[in-house]
């Protein structure tokens, strides 16, 4: 007796150690991408260049290496980074909120929303008094902002059910996309090319103002979900049994769901539409480390972000003259790895 | 008493699902609430448990009842979940979970795994779990929060008569000793005479009668209400046990 009421109490222990290993080697991964992210680029500079002008700092003799690495690299670096941590994140809250394993960013059409705010910042930018590079990223962080309160609006009207916040992002989605096809057919020629390059997401379009903006989201998001950890945890036991667990499932699916809008606001006011991240990490996050919320919700943030470094590098590596962006990389690894995630669900029922 | 219900009553766009009830039940009772299906238990469990909008007042020692007081067990459903039977009873404890969880908190949930005989499912995924484990761990989940109102919703719904028996008398044990109160439905006419002190018999979506299994259950009674011919028999401890013909 007393031996088998000690094993479970080992059990956690060691179970809590692994998921701290598994953790610990997705971030070292992590670290390995970025660097080799950091190393290749289509400058073509070598390797020790690279070096020096790191060890050089931003205002390195080297002017041309220091503004390469410092000024290109490592924002773009930073910010696939930040922005595969902030759609890992938001994929699996909203996994968890919805109760549904095909849900992401994307099902409540914040990224169509976020395109067309682009869209409309590229075409209409110029008559406002600022820069193009703020209207463009404000334009789409609003407009996502906008998805999220008309959804908001109707869950406070019937309900935040999932199937009525899925149903309402539906909605949104073809709502904005239709919005989005509009603009883009009465723009102009070159400003129907921009909105498509933006459409497409891209690392390119990064700055030290899109890492500061999406590090302060985080900062942000962070310690309100690191609250609900146990709260999210608990839902995964299913609606009635947390509910029955004295958990007020609306507040909590409201509280959430504004953080997952301004989580992904923030990533792809400034890369455009990234797909995927959002779906493929939180599944994985779940396989290696399990439901608790405690430790999926950071790995699915480092697997996010290793995702969207990896397809940095693969875009870099396949065509060095012109990167390939992000966006269509992670479109078409993504792909199989959905058909996987849909297979080894329909296994599991 | 401990449990005043006062004209609790639940209605779902113009329908009455639950005319006005009353009842009052002391310290320690563990109460059956019997009927047959769509009478309104289901809908009277969860009112009193505040997860239903309803009118009329529910109090425990002359308070309102508040949600943290409560352990309400719905009717079995499958969990698709791969937290581990430790987890899931961890969960229990949520409000007061930290970022580490406190090894008296992992004792406490593995005392009540042993109580109830699950040890060895401590570390299996709950999805991986038959319909009558998933809802063993979840009663253990409940009565690990130690509430003093216990509602169940059809616990013994997918077990076996071993396990419909050891639930049934860990709930027992949980009324005295906490002197909390425990309010189950149960289909089994003859373990809930068995089993508990008092009867709430819902007919239709009304609280017809209330007391003393022995008194609740006569023969005609039974035999209007559930449509059957019957036969009430006698247990060696003077349980009524109901008989089909």
């Amino acid at each position: 007796m007393t031996v088998a009421l000690a094993m479970p109490g080992h059990a956690i222990r060691r179970e809590t150690a692994g998921r701290l290993a598994m953790l610990g080697a997705a971030a070292l991964v992590l670290l390995a991408l970025a660097v080799t992210d950091l190393v290749t680029g289509p400058s073509g500079m070598p390797l020790g260049k690279v070096l020096a002008a790191f060890a050089a700092g931003p205002d390195g003799a080297d002017r041309g290496a220091a503004t390469i690495l410092w000024q290109l690299r490592m924002p773009q670096t930073l910010t696939g980074v930040l922005v595969g941590a902030s759609l890992g994140v938001a994929g699996l809250v909203m996994q968890t909120i919805l109760a549904n394993p095909l849900a992401s960013p994307y099902t409540l059409g914040f990224s169509a929303a976020a395109g067309f705010g682009a869209a409309l910042g590229i075409m209409f930018g110029g008559l406002l008094p600022l820069a193009v590079w703020i209207v463009v990223p404000a334009s789409a962080f609003a407009m996502t902002l906008v998805a999220c309160c008309l959804i908001y609006a109707i869950a406070r009207a019937r309900g935040a059910s999932p199937e009525v916040l899925v149903l309402a992002g539906i909605a949104t989605l073809f709502f904005f996309q239709s919005l989005q096809s509009l603009l883009q057919f009465l723009a102009a020629p070159e400003v129907l090319q921009q909105i498509v390059f933006w459409l497409f997401g891209s690392l390119l379009k990064s700055s030290w103002t899109s890492v500061q903006a999406i590090f302060l989201i985080l900062c942000i998001a962070a310690p309100i979900l690191a609250r609900d950890v146990w709260n999210l945890t608990a839902l995964r036991l299913g609606e009635a049994n947390a509910a029955s667990l004295g958990l007020d499932i609306d507040r909590l699916r409201r509280r959430c769901f504004a953080l997952v809008a301004l989580l992904t606001a923030g990533a792809v006011s400034f890369t455009g539409t990234i797909g995927f991240i959002g779906l493929i990490a939180p599944h994985v996050a779940r396989r290696m480390v399990g439901e608790d919320h405690r430790f999926a919700l950071p790995v699915a943030a480092v697997l996010g972000a290793v995702l969207l470094v990896a397809a940095s590098v693969i875009g870099k590596l396949i065509s060095p003259g012109a990167v390939i962006p992000v966006g269509i990389i992670t479109a078409i690894a993504g792909i199989p790895m959905l058909l996987a995630v849909i297979l080894k669900e329909g296994g599991r029922r | 008493m401990s449990l005043d219900v006062e004209g609790l009553s639940v209605r779902r766009g113009r329908r009455e699902v639950l005319a006005p009830a009353s009842f009052a039940l002391p310290p320690g009772c563990v109460a059956g609430v019997v009927g047959p299906n769509g009478a309104g238990k289901s809908s009277l469990l969860a009112a009193v448990a505040g997860l239903l909008p309803a009118e009329g007042r529910v109090h425990w020692q002359g308070r309102p009842l508040v949600p943290q007081q409560v352990g309400f067990l719905p009717q079995c459903f499958a969990v698709k979940s791969r937290l581990t039977v430790l987890e899931c009873l961890l969960l229990g404890l949520r409000e007061s979970l930290g970022w580490r969880v406190q090894p008296a908190q992992v004792a406490a949930a593995e005392r009540m795994l042993a109580r109830l005989g699950l040890s060895q499912l401590s570390d299996r995924p709950m999805e991986a779990l038959s319909g009558g484990q998933q809802q063993l761990v979840l009663l253990a989940q409940r009565l690990l929060r130690r509430p003093v109102l216990l509602i169940l919703d059809e616990p013994t719904s997918a077990l076996d008569l071993h396990h419909q028996v050891q639930v049934l008398r860990h709930v027992r044990a949980h009324a005295e000793e906490t002197g909390g109160v425990v309010l189950t439905a149960l289909h089994d006419l003859t373990m809930a005479a068995r089993f508990c002190d008092r009867l709430l018999l819902i007919e239709a979506g009304t609280l017809t009668a209330e007391g003393p299994p022995a008194e609740v259950l006569d023969e005609p009674r039974v035999t209007r209400i559930w449509r059957i011919d019957i036969e009430i028999l006698a247990s060696r401890e003077g349980h009524p046990v109901i008989v089909p013909h």
